[in-house]
């Protein structure tokens, strides 16, 4: 294990982890980013990308995404090519397939998703021959030949249009009836006015068939169960997609039945200084945009996380006095009432008891792990150990003397 | 690496002996651009006992189609022309590479 202790350490360089890396590594946190493949993600296997504000039509997700690349390192941002496999949450290590383990303050999950499988007889095996997940790798495959696309979600419609730029004809298999798709009005408009798009509703897949290179397929009437085989020479697959978080199963952290990480408005996780953003995470939209915006919320909210823990380290825990950390509200009445005496009473001790400070709403976290519940409590420290807690109503001027009086000796 | 096309993938790849790999890649290929240093630093490994040899689709569609490859990454082995083993999509692997190079020389 090097010695090195990153900032920040993200977890996968889709638009989610590069947006991260971009707002810790500009705000000068020694920041690294894993990724097992290219960065780029989800967000560089498709061609047409015309919702990302700012960059019209013509922009390509590739393109989009080497330039979201060479903007985090040119503000200083590492990139590692490299499996994460094994990560403790609370220690914040992540170990990789290469065998090499990395220590941060903070970590960023950005694992995303990948393309949900159907498992259907066929599909396995004929991968590479004529089934796929990804029109922008396996498109030019296919020009003059016909081809179907299962799904009718955005990215299944967008897709078919883009792939009509190539095949002869392409047929889009719905479950829905006739003339109801998931996707956005716009990209329906586009579908049913193109003229290569066929169309089969109340369907899927039963079945790939081919020897050697996909042959036909068995389409699946799910009103009737009827099925029936038509030729094709290709099959693109969008049914949604499912996240990457196996890795993380035995961390502690917490994910929904799917598998999805749960996080909060800053992107925190159950687990302090830990962060999911993008694809993988519970949220109502998943696109680059939103992927782009938690990564940078992400960032910001560990860099106030670095600051806080830091803070308060030096100031409470690495402090040689006696200190006692005055948990209080501004808002409650009664912290608000009993502060000045406090202050009064500790201040008397002179340089040898230090006061600090900390309103429970700005330090949420530190508040929870001394278990501060009640306003105001105080929590006296020496030498980083607490010593004692005094809550609300026991707090008054002889109490906070009997626990500072043997504590000053 | 050698780089292998219509012109002279007879004769490098079907009329080689021993055991050829051919990495099938595409410029648009974002997996296969992924994978193919590794698939370089096997090359430097294994150069000794076996032929890499790379084929860029994108100039040679009807090729790659006779060689049954119809999308993309495909990692195919031949034995004296033949195909005898592949790897497509998320199966190409750096690890599952070596490992198939390793069954196939055993
Ligand atoms: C076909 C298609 C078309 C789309 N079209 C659009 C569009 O037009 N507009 C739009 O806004 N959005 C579009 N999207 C959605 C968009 O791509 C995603 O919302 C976005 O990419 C999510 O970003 P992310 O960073 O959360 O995850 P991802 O993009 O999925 O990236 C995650 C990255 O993490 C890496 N990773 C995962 N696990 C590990 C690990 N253990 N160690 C190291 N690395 C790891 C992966 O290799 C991957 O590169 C489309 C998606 C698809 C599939």
């Amino acid at each position: 294990m090097s010695d090195k202790i990153y900032d920040i350490i993200i977890v996968g360089g889709g638009p989610g982890g590069l947006a991260a890396a971009i707002y810790g590594a500009r705000s000068r946190l020694a920041t690294l980013l894993i990724e097992k493949g290219r960065p780029g993600g989800q967000a560089a296997t498709t061609e047409d990308m015309e919702n990302y504000p700012g960059f019209a039509r013509g922009t390509t997700g590739p393109g989009l995404m080497e330039a979201f690349t060479e903007h985090a390192k040119s503000f200083g941002a590492e990139i590692v090519r490299d499996e994460v496999v094994k990560v403790d949450l609370e220690g914040k290590v992540v170990t990789t397939k290469s065998g090499n383990t990395y220590r941060s303050k903070t970590i960023i999950l950005a694992p995303g998703a990948v393309p949900r499988t159907l498992n259907i007889p066929g599909e396995f095996a004929l991968r590479g021959k004529g089934v796929s997940y990804c029109a922008t790798c396996d498109a030019d495959f296919f020009e003059d030949l016909d081809i179907v696309v299962l799904g009718n979600g955005d990215a299944a419609v967008e897709e078919a249009n883009y792939l009509t730029k190539f095949a002869n004809s392409v047929t889009i298999i719905v479950i829905h009836d006739e003339g109801i798709l998931d996707a956005a009005p716009m990209l329906q408009e586009r579908a049913f006015n193109n003229p290569k798009i066929k169309w089969v509703w109340n369907s899927t897949l039963a079945e790939i068939k081919g020897d050697g290179l996909v042959e036909s397929v068995v389409i699946k009437n799910i009103k009737t169960n009827e099925l029936t085989e038509m030729e094709t020479n290709g099959v693109f697959i969008y049914v949604g997609t499912v996240p990457q978080t196996d890795f993380l199963k035995d961390s502690g952290l917490e994910m929904d039945s799917r598998g999805y990480i749960i996080t909060n408005e800053q992107m925190e996780t159950n687990i302090d200084g830990v962060y999911a953003v993008g694809d993988a995470r519970v949220k109502y939209l998943r696109q680059v945009i939103t992927a782009a915006a938690d990564g940078a919320i992400a960032a910001v909210a560990a860099e106030k996380y670095i600051a806080e823990e830091e803070g308060f380290r030096k100031s409470v825990l690495e402090e040689e006095r006696p200190v006692a950390v005055a948990f209080w509200s501004p808002m409650v009445q009664k912290a608000l009432e009993m502060m000045p005496s406090i202050e009064n009473t500790v201040g008397a001790y002179g340089d040898k008891v230090k006061l600090v400070k900390m309103d429970t709403y700005r330090n949420q976290r530190v508040a929870k792990r001394y278990g501060v519940t009640k306003n105001p409590t105080i929590v006296f420290f020496h030498k980083g150990e607490v010593i004692a807690t005094l809550v609300e109503d026991a707090i008054n001027e002889g109490s906070i003397r009997q626990v500072l009086d043997k504590l000053s000796k | 690496m050698i780089e292998v096309h219509k012109e002279n993938f007879e004769a490098e790849v079907l009329q080689a002996e021993g055991l050829v790999l051919v990495d099938f890649w595409g410029p648009k290929c974002e997996k296969c651009l992924a994978v193919m240093p590794d698939v370089e630093a096997l090359a430097e490994k294994y150069g000794d006992k076996v032929k890499f040899c790379k084929l860029d689709t994108s100039g040679n569609r009807r090729l790659a189609i006779s060689q049954k490859v119809l999308g993309l990454p495909v990692i195919a082995f031949y034995r004296n022309g033949e195909k005898i083993d592949e790897l497509a999509k998320d199966d190409v692997t750096k690890e599952n590479i070596e490992a198939k190079i390793l069954s196939l020389l055993a």
